[in-house]
């Protein structure tokens, strides 16, 4: 397929590689954000062609693995009331919450429906006017404008049992919390293609700044990952901390304006709870004011939540880049993808999910 | 979530509010995606979709950047062209 096949040339892929092993002198820890980005590069093994000196870590780019306990023990809570129609994505429906998970809600009874698009969910409100629709609207950058646009297409339809769960997440916080951190491993970044798509990439130049790290937007195909590590390489070895895009067909420094328009006319900067992490200041949207009605958190109220966490799943440290995997004490034993402990083992953007399907040990 | 698609616009219409809807074809699976967000795009042209909605359109003459990219790098000799096997 065009503007995929040719990013997956096993010959260019050898050069590429022959390129990073000519320029690297001394070790390097770099971080792909995106979770998409951590699958390819388990998928393809591009970790294991690349020389011993580069390390990769998997970072928190990977919504259903950073979506707070407690918000999901809430989509459960909602799931179970009869009036309720509760759409997701299909990756948060095994998600674990403390205690259960909406495929298990589903089972017993809950209309909990799988959608494509968040549009979808708005479409079944439209057709359900005796029925509540709430959707689970979790995401980073990347799938914000399509809940804005939900939000405000229930709005000019006048759908009045429309509402999201909004657990929206940020990227340049994340990876300021992961630099500014004392533990930190993290020396470049490769950051994610599609959140930079919808943002552009002008957001990251004040953090390339302060903490004088190379960031290089990167694309999701063998070859633009392998660019992107040796830019990232090749500017860490020449001590230049800059931006670079390697993702030009997709990204421009601006980013999708119209997008980025109606995402700030629905949704506001907040603080935010990381699932592993804890809260990090102003790393996530909720809806503005004027679309408080939409709020499925306000319209349901839910008590009772204790949001248990297990107490041997590593996600965080994980998603921080201080481990990887296989390092965790039940990956591949107790959690697997069909009985997932953490978060991370469930997603097709979760690092354990890579590891364990393409065979790490 | 995060998966982009790059897929090819094959059609193009308006729905009734007044949001510009299309039909994306991903190698044979076409389905409907919302290209509100990307006002230029034509029939014939590559975009990048996620979660149905057109994040991005694809840029014919920078997607061969990274082969121009590498051929620089061989043409620096940064490169020894010993192709293996
Ligand atoms: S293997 Fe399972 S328990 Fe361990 S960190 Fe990953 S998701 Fe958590």
């Amino acid at each position: 397929m065009k503007f995929i096949d040719e990013y997956r040339s096993e010959a260019d892929t050898r050069k590429f590689v022959q390129a990073i092993q000519k320029t690297v002198t001394r070790p390097w820890t770099l971080m792909e954000i995106c979770g998409g980005q951590t699958h390819t590069i388990i998928k393809f093994g591009i970790d294991r062609l690349l020389p011993e000196e580069i390390t990769l870590v998997h970072g928190p780019g990977c919504p259903v693995c950073v979506t707070p306990l407690e918000l999901i023990d809430k989509a459960l809570a909602i799931a179970r009331r009869p009036e309720v129609i509760f759409t997701s994505f299909g990756d948060m429906l095994r998600v674990p919450g403390s205690e259960t998970d909406l495929l298990s809600v589903k089972a017993q009874g809950g209309d909990v429906r799988m959608v494509y698009s968040p549009l979808d969910a708005v479409k079944l409100a439209q057709k359900h006017p005796d029925r509540e629709v709430v959707f689970f609207a979790v995401g980073f950058e990347t799938t914000a404008p399509a809940n804005a646009m939900a939000v405000w297409q229930a709005r000019q339809m006048g759908l009045k049992n429309f509402s999201i769960l909004c657990s929206h997440v940020l990227v340049p916080p994340a990876m300021e919390a992961i630099l500014g951190s004392p533990h930190n491993l993290v020396q470049g970044f490769l950051a994610a293609g599609h959140v930079c798509a919808v943002m552009g990439y002008w957001e990251y130049e004040p953090i390339v700044e302060k903490y004088r790290v190379p960031i290089v937007v990167t694309g999701f195909e063998p070859l633009d990952l392998l660019q992107g590590i040796y830019m990232t390489v090749k500017a860490l070895e020449e001590g230049r901390a800059e931006l670079e895009n390697q993702y030009v067909r997709a990204v421009t420094r601006e980013g999708n304006v119209p997008a980025q328009k109606l995402v700030k006319q629905v949704f506001q900067v907040c603080d935010r709870q990381w699932r592993g992490i804890g809260l990090i200041p102003n790393s996530g949207y909720c809806l503005r004011p004027e679309f408080a009605e939409f709020d499925a958190a306000q319209r349901f109220e839910v008590t009772g939540i204790t949001a248990e966490e297990s107490p041997v799943c590593i996600a965080g440290e994980i998603m921080q880049g201080l481990k990887k995997p296989h390092q965790c004490p039940v990956f591949g034993t107790e959690c697997t993808p069909e009985h997932p402990v953490g978060a991370p083992m469930v997603s097709a953007e979760g690092a354990c999910a890579a590891y364990y399907q393409y065979g790490r040990k | 979530m995060c998966l982009g698609v790059p897929g090819k616009v094959v059609e193009i219409q308006e729905n009734p509010l007044g949001m510009t809807m299309g039909k994306v074809d991903f190698s044979g699976i076409v389905k409907e995606v919302c290209l509100a967000y990307t006002p230029d795009v034509q029939v014939g042209d590559y975009v990048v979709v996620h979660v149905g909605f057109a994040i991005s359109k694809i840029d014919e003459e920078e997607a061969h950047q990274v082969f121009e990219y590498l051929k620089e790098m061989e043409e620096l000799a940064e490169l020894d062209i010993d192709q293996p096997e």
